[in-house]
């Protein structure tokens, strides 16, 4: 299949299975990994049936190289975020360790999340590396590579630490770099504070598993009391194991909000953001080194000298020069002002064209946002309905066994 | 009161058992209400203590007037304990609250504390009303009754200090002999008080950590809401449903409070009762065993021609009566007590899981409601698209 042919049916992508692997690293030592398969399938218009066109095989770190290579060639796009490298926001009884079948089974459905989302992303699916990513098992590295992604970067976007003096930022991105902050903080600390939750509730229901042990030993005992005890410790038991589903229902919840999370992390200090502010300061140097040298010529022709110059220094140590000599260096500075300006006028263009194109996406993003907050809300408030639910049941059982003691 | 004279209330036949058990179930057939209430702190130069006020009400006769109140301290309610100990070696006394609590207690006087131990003592006070011997018993009325000088004088009299060591003796030496002879029915009920004693042990620890996890529970969840408050203040079309979700959490923060006040109302304090409970049924077991002893030791006498055997056969007899009316008045109480404590129990789990079941359906009314609001506000926000 052709790359055209590609997106002229609809697929379906798929990330189906993990696998733990060993393999040798590039210092030559052991490592164990997780490979995850990929599967894609065309839908055939006609009759909807899928066939499987693709299926390969790719680890954590192939998909961040892909990601780094997107963000490089579409700085003004905001670009979706991979699931967490390590664990993070763990309560006591989930796994930390990334060997974990709980934490990989999440990862897989994190890698499939991403996949789709660059898929249904109008500017990103169309990128040949993606396709490849997901068509080309052997060399895909290679090619990803050559394409010299990693030089092309701007290295200054990885300097977080350097501040630019910009004077006129589009206000919209400062207080899109507020929002992005903001977001950050409050989604980290609610996802902290769910966790400290999740591990007291756990607590409650299980304690709860005790009495079931306790109310059957104590049955053996009782004459009358002995049936009810019995069966309202089987409910116990029940009531204290139901937490195990519960608990990973809402972790669901809670990748949903890490996504966000790390949503907001692409948008403001790595990429969108800061590609802009990179443009408008190289736009602000350009204009101030153009103006400069406009002075300059200016100085050169009337003959006055009002800033201090190595030239004008020296012409009064040495001597004049000569008005062929000056004629000369007019010239050239009109040439280099020309230059100048046809650069700030592209560098302008550019500019424009980088927010034009940023803020589409950007609207195409917060209406996403929205609308998958919003529902995974929603999907909160059923989780917890369900619990009560299974609770009430569970209680109205207890309740009947210790009525009949 | 002496334990030979059999008190015509004990019940020996299952009908009288029901007839007394009618009795403490139906309060129009009682004529004594006890309350104890009122703690108030008193100060001295050499010590501070609590006393209780203490509210009797009561049509019988024998008591000089219809109304009595007085104040007591905890110190009375042990006084009155070991009397009742000693005059009915074989009746299951009502437990008093413990002395001090040694974990978690920073003072004698912390609010918690006082409280817990005045319905404690309020429900040892109307125990011992319901109770179908000791509700005649002569220091109850004194204690019930008595100004407070009236009882240190009262209290001073009775077998000295001397006497009261002497019994202690002989009552060690002499409480692993009864326990080879005891008859079948009392091994049988001496191991249901060993496993229920265990039992009922572990269930107060789990209580207790319940209580606790519940507790911890609710302190994480105040956070919580607020976040959500928080949130909402950058998100323009997400305010409804963060708001929506901070209201729901805090609903359910308040029903987790409710939950835990009730837990520590009905289930916890009569878990406890039961533990303090299981502890004087072992010393009465002691306590029963011990008289059987005496009258073991002098029939091991008089098989041996050690003294008079004249005497020694008139002892033995009386003995005889004395052990035969301690294991039947045991028996009849120890019946009455079972069928108590599995009232008791039933309905304090009965209690815990009603308290369960109005929390989460609390709960779920608060997270119904908010989806219905936000599927509401969908199909209105759709339609206006269309």
């Amino acid at each position: 299949m052709t790359e055209n042919n590609f997106w002229l049916k609809k697929i379906e992508i798929s990330v189906s299975e993990a696998e733990k692997r060993t393999g040798r690293n590039a210092m030559n030592m052991q490592e164990t990994y997780t490979a995850y398969l990929i599967e894609t399938r065309s839908v055939e218009h006609t009759d909807g049936q899928s066939v499987l066109t693709d299926s390969l095989w790719r680890r954590y770190s192939e998909f961040e190289v892909l990601r780094n290579y997107l963000l490089v060639y579409y700085p003004h796009v905001v670009v979706p975020p991979l699931p967490e490298k390590r664990a993070e926001f763990v309560w006591h009884k989930l796994s930390a360790d990334n060997m974990d079948p709980d934490f990989v089974e999440r990862r897989r459905i994190g890698l499939e999340n991403f996949l789709l989302r660059v898929a249904s992303h109008p500017i990103l699916c169309r990128d040949k590396i993606f396709y490849l990513f997901l068509t080309q098992e052997g060399n895909w590295k290679e090619t990803v590579n050559e394409t010299g992604f990693q030089l092309k970067a701007d290295s200054r976007l990885k300097a977080l630490n350097a501040t630019f003096r910009v004077k006129n930022p589009d206000k919209r991105f400062t207080e899109l770099k507020h929002y992005s902050d903001e977001l950050q903080s409050v989604i980290s600390h609610l996802l902290r504070v769910r966790a400290r939750v999740a591990d007291r509730l756990y607590g409650v229901y299980k304690v709860h598993g005790n009495y079931g042990r306790v109310f059957s030993e104590w049955s053996a005992i009782e004459k009358e009391m002995g049936d009810g005890l019995q069966s309202a410790g089987h409910h116990m038991d029940v009531y204290a194991s139901s937490i195990d589903d519960i608990l990973e229902d809402e972790e669901h919840y809670a990748d949903q909000l890490k996504e966000y999370l790390f949503y907001a992390e692409a948008l403001s200090p790595r990429a969108v953001c800061r590609k802009h502010e990179l443009m408008q300061y190289d736009l602000e140097m350009a204009a101030q080194d153009l103006a400069s040298k406009k002075q300059q010529c200016e100085e050169l022709a009337t003959g006055t000298v009002r800033t201090f110059s190595l030239k004008g220094m020296t012409t009064k140590l040495f001597g004049q020069e000569t008005p062929e000599q000056r004629e000369a260096r007019i010239k050239v500075l009109e040439e280099q002002i020309n230059e100048g300006e046809q650069q700030l006028k592209s560098k302008n263009l550019e500019g424009r064209e980088f927010v034009k194109k940023a803020w589409a996406d950007i609207e195409r993003f917060k209406e996403q946002k929205n609308r998958d907050l919003k529902e995974a809300l929603i999907s909160y408030a059923v989780m917890h309905i369900s619990m009560c639910k299974k609770g009430i049941q569970v209680w109205t059982n207890a309740k009947e066994c210790f009525s009949k003691m | 009161m002496d334990v030979n004279s059999l008190s015509p209330m004990i019940p020996t036949s299952p009908l009288s058992m029901i007839n007394q058990i009618k009795f403490e179930d139906e309060p129009d057939l009682k004529d004594l209400f006890i309350t104890v209430d009122e703690p108030e702190s008193h100060v001295t130069t050499i010590e501070t203590f609590i006393t209780y006020r203490i509210i009797t009400k009561t049509s019988r006769g024998e008591f000089d007037s219809s109304e009595f109140e007085v104040r007591r301290r905890y110190q009375d309610f042990l006084w009155l304990k070991g009397k009742l100990e000693e005059a009915h070696p074989t009746l299951i006394i009502p437990p008093l609250p413990e002395k001090f609590i040694v974990k978690g207690m920073v003072e004698r006087f912390n609010d918690d504390f006082i409280e817990t131990r005045r319905k404690a003592l309020h429900k040892f006070l109307n125990r011992i009303a319901d109770h179908p011997t000791l509700t005649f018993n002569e220091d109850f009325k004194v204690f019930l009754t008595a100004q407070a000088w009236e009882l240190s004088s009262h209290k001073k009299q009775g077998p000295g200090l001397l006497s009261r060591m002497g019994q202690t003796v002989r009552a060690v030496a002499s409480s692993m002999r009864g326990v080879k002879n005891r008859p079948e029915e009392f091994m049988d009920m001496n191991n249901f008080i060993e496993t229920f004693s265990q039992k009922i042990n572990l269930i107060d620890k789990i209580s207790q950590r319940i209580y606790k996890e519940e507790r911890e529970y609710f302190e994480e969840m105040k956070e919580y809401g607020p976040i959500h408050i928080l949130w909402s203040a950058s998100e323009e079309d997400l305010v409804d449903s963060l708001k929506g979700v901070a209201s729901c959490i805090d609903k359910c923060c308040k029903a987790t409070e409710k939950r835990m006040s009730g837990l520590s109302e009905t289930l916890l304090p009569v878990v406890h009762e039961y533990v303090l409970y299981s502890e004087m049924l072992m010393g009465v077991m002691k306590r029963r065993d011990q008289i059987q002893a005496e009258l073991d030791s002098k029939v091991e006498a008089l098989t041996y021609k050690k003294a008079d055997t004249e005497l020694l056969t008139e002892e033995i007899g009386k003995l005889e009566d004395k052990v035969e009316c301690a294991n039947n008045a045991l028996k009849a109480d120890w019946e009455r007590w079972k069928q108590n404590m599995q009232n008791d129990i039933k309905s304090a789990f009965t209690d815990m899981a009603e308290e369960n079941i109005s929390y989460y359906e609390q709960c779920l009314a608060t997270w119904e409601s908010f989806l219905t609001s936000q599927t509401d506000l969908h199909l209105e926000e759709t339609s206006e698209e269309k």
